[in-house]
């Protein structure tokens, strides 16, 4: 961004908030939550109060973990579910940004779809999970549509509502200028609703998750949930406890990645007068 | 080319809550010659904004039509320039970004349509602001960067509705002479909405003078005085007496 020295000295302590982000302090105590978890645990694994196949110790977890690691085990079962979530979502959410698009501009196919869309939407994916399983398959197939659905809905709904509040005097403003349709939906549409859509991209990031290991329960032969009941019907907890912190990682990851790109592309939202 | 604009028995009604029709706006009738400056005074709600979006084709009559030099308007034209109470500008855009837009939607090229941009930017007092986004500017910076956005159309007419309508009053002298300043060496046909009667006097060769809604012209007055005026000049009798005569019109109406 080319700028000059005096907006240089305007703006520096906005920017300098920007930069440095949450104060350093704040940024230790939700790693202090952790740690004390870690204590608690190890406490309650010590007194063996329980079975160590109920409440394995974290150094059992830990030691598994690298077992894991090691034989290959873990990666092809993360990579496996990795795959139908990615696959899963760039499929939920063109379909759902394309869908919600048309809907918003088209009255008439909104009353059309919406009793379906109402209906399928309250329907839990879990609950309808087996018969994708049954169309198309034990394979990822089935995953990465019970993920494409979980996501879909709360795409469509913020595209929906992020086109319809594009600005009416801005509206105005393109087609006085002559604007295309092309030119309305790349210059105006797509910015305005940016902030809605990545805010449903980032509800959909965690939910792909959910969506590909509900799939992965019901019948599959490799994935993070598939290594979750099979570990748990050989008592394996520990295994359990590695699959369950993959995903959580996996999940958090996913959201990290789309909160980098909304404070990348949403950069001016920062950038507000505060006198 | 300056355009003349001509508005030819120009009514709009709305949808009233009953579902029956509302007489929104007219008939209208009147003409501005090419390179004049006219400002349009009414009390609000007598359908200025209406007519304003009429002649620059965002909105279709009811009955009547619009011929900008002589054609009928169907559809915006890029010859028109329009500004707005609000400076309405993208907010995830940079000063220059937004200056340039209507360039851009012309398809120039990048590099070029900020060159032209940049040259606007010293004129309007926005020369440090280039990078600056909308939320970053006081509202009298961002009706300036509407002017720039409007000016770098180079249009033949200008629909200005209220574009000081949100200014304080210092700014809205400041930012109604810089238009003025503009104006006389372009010379784009303007019609201006303006609810302030003295500003109506200082800018326009004409005023007229719109009716309650439905919104009629019941005055048309002319304002002989010399230019460049001043804003000083207000203070003087002829002026005053202009003034006079449009205020008795309203009350009037």
């Amino acid at each position: 961004m080319q700028r000059n020295t005096i907006q240089q000295r305007f703006y520096r302590p906005l920017e300098r908030q920007i930069t440095l982000g949450r104060p350093s302090i704040r940024r230790y105590v939700g790693l202090l939550a952790l740690v004390l978890i870690l204590v608690v645990w190890q406490v309650i694994a010590s007194l063996r109060l329980y079975p160590s196949f109920i409440i394995p110790p974290p150094g059992a977890v830990l030691e598994k973990f690298i077992t894991v690691v090691q034989d290959g085990r873990l990666w092809l079962h993360t990579s496996t579910t990795l795959v139908e979530v990615l696959g899963g979502l760039a499929l939920g959410v063109s379909a759902g940004v394309v869908l919600g698009y048309i809907i918003a501009k088209n009255q008439i196919i909104e009353d059309l779809l919406s009793p379906v869309i109402v209906a399928l939407q309250s329907t839990p994916v879990v609950a309808y999970a087996p018969l994708l399983v049954i169309w198309f398959g034990s394979g990822p197939n089935s995953k990465v549509l019970t993920c494409a659905l979980t996501v879909f809905f709360p795409m469509l709904m913020n595209t929906v509502v992020g086109i319809r509040n594009t600005p009416a005097p801005l509206r105005d403003l393109m087609r006085s200028l002559g604007a295309t349709r092309a030119q309305m939906l790349t210059r105006l549409e797509i910015p305005a609703a940016l902030p809605v859509l990545l805010n449903g991209l980032k509800v959909s990031a965690t939910l792909s998750v959910i969506g590909a290991v509900v799939g992965e329960f019901i019948w599959a032969n490799a994935g993070l949930g598939f290594l979750i009941n099979l570990s748990r019907n050989q008592y394996d907890t520990p295994l359990v406890i590695v699959a369950v912190l993959t995903l959580a990682l996996m999940a958090r990851a996913l959201y990290s990645a789309v909160s980098y790109i909304e404070r990348r592309a949403l950069a001016w939202q920062q950038r507000t007068r505060r006198d | 080319m300056p355009a003349s604009i001509s508005v030819q028995g120009v009514s709009v009604e709305f949808r009233a809550p009953d579902g029956g029709p509302l007489p929104a706006l007219g008939p209208v009738t009147f003409g501005l010659d090419a390179g004049s400056l006219v400002c349009l005074v009414g009390p609000s709600g007598c359908g200025k904004s209406t007519l304003i979006r009429v002649i620059a084709g965002l909105q279709t009559p009811d009955q009547g039509k619009v011929c900008l030099d002589g054609e009928p308007v169907t559809k915006p034209s890029r010859r028109v320039g329009l500004m707005f109470q609000d400076a309405n500008l993208m907010p995830w855009r940079t000063v220059i970004d937004n200056i340039a837009l209507p360039l851009e939607l012309a398809g120039v090229p990048a590099a070029e349509r900020r060159e032209i941009a940049m040259k606007l930017l010293p004129g309007l007092g926005l020369a440090d602001f280039a990078g600056a986004y909308p939320g970053e500017l006081s509202g009298g910076m961002a009706q300036r960067a509407a002017l720039g956005r409007v000016l770098i159309q180079r249009p033949d007419a200008l629909l200005l509705d209220e574009p000081f309508g949100a200014l304080d009053a210092m700014t809205r002298e400041q930012v109604s002479s810089d238009l003025l300043a503009l104006w006389a060496q372009e010379r784009p046909t303007i019609l201006l909405v303006t609810h302030d009667i003295h500003e109506a006097v200082r800018l326009g060769d004409r005023v007229l003078v719109m009716s309650p809604r439905p919104g009629r012209i019941v005055a048309d007055i002319a304002v002989p005085l010399p230019r460049p005026r001043r804003v000083s000049d207000t203070y003087q009798a002829e002026f005053g007496a202009i003034a006079q005569a449009i205020r008795q019109a309203i009350e009037n109406s």
